[in-house]
């Protein structure tokens, strides 16, 4: 990536690395805020997957021949950059799965059959995605477990207190996002895994919203568990990382049985593969996950120091422009926030604010985002979201304020 | 300026049901009543009837939602009273065929619902404009009081 820009971050090089950033909708040029849902995709990310397929393709740790051994190769390539981009220790925790969502039912299905007997609590948030909601839900009905939950307060804020009244020697599991993807609270996460693990209880962090925001360092952070996915990191959809400390990944069951996840198999019995392919069953999404370390390449290109100092000020620019409006309020307001604003306009539903700025050309969430308990906990049916990226301007942030001046126009 | 598409959909009439819905509230004594919810958005819209020899001879609804489909309860509400479970049918045929850009069957007057035709330019809010009508249906279908859950 080089450019002669002389601004610091080189936004223009980056927009004209993402080819749909180009498209017209309703003759306006595209203004797209729904990173939180899904990112676009950087040329090199698209020509690595469709090149994959061109010269690169065949199925992986299973031939003698050439290309299944170039194709291993690169999808053990693609694993390395993920060990690398979160400092796991070992490419033994990275565990290739369709995405968080599936990553958090390995852990609850597996861990938790291994785990939990009835009675054992298992600690969430009321800011969680439903996705880290429903798979723990699914495991407590089966085992007896019991959900706590540490709510939010005005701010935004996860309350601590309640979460430390919560924590007991009962406690097994800690499952918590790292970056709300309804609110944008970037949660204080070192010091509840060191207080969780003082109590004896393991941790599940959500990073899906994290991942694209922040540098993320699992032995940093000491997390047991760390899910996300690759289409909110400028990667394909389809594919995701569930990492996990390697003593626990070992003891834990197998999650799905199938080709490539056994050692070997007789019907008295069969041995599990090692790790990370005890986990893998079955032909991998191949191209994606090696699409997918195409975009870590990317983004450790432009470095995450760099993406997050101009994320903020994305952030705090929009903050501005947006608190300008009359009418609008902010939900979630978080001291530490990562480049998400959640929003209502007095009574006018975010279905209708959402509406008319796409016809403005601008693209943003409205609804719930998967996070009902969050709208619950704020009395509203719904926000509408603008989720920002590292290919977001400050030209853009304008359009959305005026965009949002014909919705008031409109609804008088 | 606003897109001409915008105006068809955010018409006055539609604004002023939206921020002053007709015959909004729960209805004592209703013979029939129906709960739709859209799962996508979090809306949800119940609506209760009540039905004397086949006539629908009171009906309210209780909206969570957003103009539109506020707007479309509202309406629909103002349409139905008086009109027989037949009549009624038929119009939540012709409601349909309206939003979905399909013909209106001759001689039928939608009235004010018709405003709501601009709403076909608009596939992703089909949903809203119909919510409070699928209500309708269910409610006449379960012929009882019982709440669809959901
Ligand atoms: C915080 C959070 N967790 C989990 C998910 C689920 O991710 P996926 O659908 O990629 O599995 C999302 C995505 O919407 C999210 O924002």
């Amino acid at each position: 990536m080089t450019s002669k820009n002389t601004d610091p971050f080189p936004i223009k090089q980056i927009r004209s690395d993402f080819p749909i950033l180009s498209e017209k909708i309703y003759g306006k040029p595209l203004v797209y805020l729904d990173n939180g849902a899904s990112t676009q995709k950087p040329i090199q990310v698209i020509k690595a997957i469709s090149g994959v397929y061109e010269n690169k393709y065949a199925n992986v740790h299973r031939g003698v021949h050439y290309l299944s051994q170039v194709a291993t190769d690169e999808m053990e390539a693609a694993r390395e950059k993920v060990r690398g981009f979160i400092n796991a220790r070992s490419e033994r925790e990275v565990i290739f799965v369709r995405g968080a969502t599936e990553g958090i039912n390995l852990v609850a299905s597996s861990w938790g059959k291994a785990n939990l007997t009835a009675g054992d609590e298992i600690i969430l948030s009321q800011m969680e995605h439903h996705s880290n909601i429903v798979p723990w839900q699914l495991i407590a009905n089966a085992t007896g477990a019991i959900i706590k939950v540490i709510p939010i307060d005005d701010s935004g804020e996860l309350e601590m207190d309640v979460f430390r009244s919560l924590l007991s020697e009962k406690t097994k599991m800690v499952a918590i996002t790292h970056v709300s993807n309804a609110l944008g609270t970037i949660v204080p996460l070192k010091q509840m895994i060191k207080e969780s693990h003082d109590t004896g209880a393991l941790v599940l962090v959500d990073g899906c919203q994290a991942a694209p925001h922040l540098q993320v360092d699992v032995q940093k952070l000491d997390a047991d568990f760390y899910v996300f996915s690759g289409h909110k990191i400028y990667g394909p959809s389809g594919i995701g990382i569930l990492y996990g400390k390697e003593t626990l990944l070992e003891a834990m069951p197998p999650y799905q049985g199938g080709g490539d996840m056994i050692d070997t198999v007789s019907f008295s019995g069969s041995t599990w593969a090692d790790l990370p392919f005890k986990f893998e069953a079955g032909t991998p999404n191949i191209a994606d996950a090696i699409g997918m370390g195409n975009a870590i390449d990317y983004i450790s290109t432009l470095g995450l120091p760099a993406i997050i100092e101009y994320e903020n000020a994305l952030l705090s620019y929009a903050t501005e422009k947006l608190q300008a409006i009359n009418s609008l309020k902010i939900v979630g307001n978080a001291t530490e926030k990562a480049a998400i604003i959640s929003f209502v306009m007095g009574d006018i539903h975010p279905h209708d604010i959402g509406t008319i700025l796409d016809r403005q050309g601008v693209a943003v969430r409205t609804g719930h985002h998967c996070a009902q308990p969050v709208m619950e906990r704020y009395d509203v049916p719904a926000t509408a979201r603008a989720s920002f990226a590292l290919y977001n301007t400050f030209e853009e942030i304008d359009s959305l304020a005026v965009s949002l001046a014909k919705v008031q126009e409109i609804f008088g | 300026m606003m897109a001409g598409e915008l105006n068809d959909l955010y018409q006055d009439i539609i604004l002023d049901h939206s921020k002053n819905p007709r015959n909004s509230g729960y209805l004592e004594g209703a013979t029939h009543s129906a709960r739709e919810n859209n799962p996508l958005c979090g809306d949800r819209v119940s609506v209760y009837l009540t039905v004397q020899n086949a006539e629908i001879t009171d009906l309210t609804f209780e909206a969570r939602g957003c103009a539109i489909s506020v707007a479309s309860a509202s309406m629909m509400g103002q349409m139905m009273k008086g009109k027989s479970v037949a009549e009624a049918q038929n119009l939540f045929k012709q409601f349909i065929a309206l939003i979905n850009g399909s013909d209106v069957a001759e001689g039928v007057e939608l009235k004010d619902l018709q405003s709501l035709s601009g709403v076909k330019q608009f596939p992703t809010r089909v949903k809203c404009a119909t919510l409070s009508w699928h209500a309708l249906q269910h409610a006449l279908e379960s012929g009882g009081i019982e709440s669809k859950t959901s």
